[in-house]
């Protein structure tokens, strides 16, 4: 780098895309092979639960977990802070 | 026994056709027969890489449909007796290549005493990219530094793992991930994401990086496949490649920015 660099407003970037692809990947890995009706289940779980309480679509998530004969369901809802409702 | 390569990204435009070229040559220069197959029907594109496109005759639908043999279809490459191609067929037909044509082909070139298949992938995955992934025992995932790419190339390793006959059968391709158009100098900067971001994304090992280079562009206008510019950074680095995918173990190079002596530090060119 040059003694002059430090006049120019440095962009760091790569480590915003490394963050948004992080968790981007681990969603998408996590959905693929998942019977397909879990993407669905989201959305009208999201519908149901936003009917009482003002939350976002991120903070309803459906999991499908465990392998073999038993799975297990997993549905975990954040509720916003009390300020927010 | 010949060994099946699938060169595949899932994103357009990041090296999938040079990085088939290249390795192709890589491994025909260390003397194994090769054959490299475009599987972009539709848009033949390696035979230009290769520098063969007036010399194509007959192509792999026509293998397929049986209306040529293997023999008058391959084209014998200029620069080395132990290479040949087989280019795509310009039709429009999507369902031109079945599964059942594309395995006939490639156990017939098997047969034929080829040690290496290298398996040009289209862009996408569709039915030419799934095509040219479903037999193969390795795959190289060409995958540039930039979300987009990174993205598309999980996804195609996620097929690799379930659409693939290895898959079916209950055992891995063996996956390999080949970064291109590498800028070390954008990468210190923090502009750039560096092979440990890519290779952590994606958890997988990188088998090469290839750097940024003119010498690709260069390279395509002439139909050398960039591999035997032997002066170039990305020749070499595409060497380097070939070797590690044969088993050799090579230390990295081209992924660091050089240093830089007094006056150029002054002045920051």
């Amino acid at each position: 780098m040059g003694m002059f660099d430090f006049l120019l407003v440095k962009k760091q970037t790569a480590s915003v895309a490394k963050d948004r692809l992080r968790i981007l990947v681990a969603h998408e890995r996590a959905g693929r092979g998942g019977p397909d009706y879990l993407p669905m289940l989201q959305r009208e779980l999201l519908e149901v639960i936003r009917k009482y309480v003002n939350v976002d679509a991120e903070s309803v998530k459906v999991d499908l977990i465990g392998d073999g004969e038993n799975k297990v369901l997993d549905i975990s809802v954040a509720l916003p802070d009390r300020s927010n409702v | 026994m010949a060994e099946i390569i699938v060169v595949t990204s899932g994103k357009g435009g990041v090296g999938k056709t040079t990085t088939s070229a290249s390795i192709a040559c890589g491994l025909a220069r260390r003397g194994h027969k090769v054959a490299v197959i475009d599987f972009d029907v539709g848009l033949r594109n390696l035979d230009l890489i290769m520098g063969c496109e007036r010399r194509v005759v007959y192509d792999f639908v026509n293998v397929v449909n049986g209306e040529a043999t293997l023999r008058q279809s391959l084209i014998k490459d200029k620069r080395f007796d132990n290479l040949h191609i087989l280019a795509a067929s310009q039709t429009r037909d999507k369902d031109a290549l079945t599964t059942e044509g594309v395995q006939k082909v490639l156990e017939d070139l098997a047969a034929d005493g080829f040690d290496y298949i290298v398996c040009d992938s289209p862009a996408g995955i569709e039915k030419g990219a799934y095509l040219a992934m479903y037999f193969a025992d390795q795959a190289v995932v060409v995958v540039n530094p930039e979300v987009s790419s990174v993205r598309d190339s999980d996804r195609i390793l996620g097929l690799l793992a379930s659409k693939t006959r290895r898959a079916e059968q209950g055992e891995r391709v063996k996956e390999h991930l080949l970064l291109t158009r590498y800028a070390p100098k954008r990468v210190e900067t923090g502009e750039m994401l560096s092979i440990g971001d890519v290779e952590e994304i994606l958890g997988l090992k990188t088998i090469g990086v290839i750097p940024e280079s003119g010498d690709v562009l260069n390279a395509s206008n002439k139909g050398e496949p960039v591999i035997l510019e032997t002066e170039s950074d990305a020749a070499q680095a595409y060497d380097d490649a070939v070797a590690r995918l044969l088993g050799d173990t090579r230390p990295m190079r081209f992924t660091t920015v050089e240093k830089k002596g007094f006056f150029s530090k002054l002045f920051g060119v």
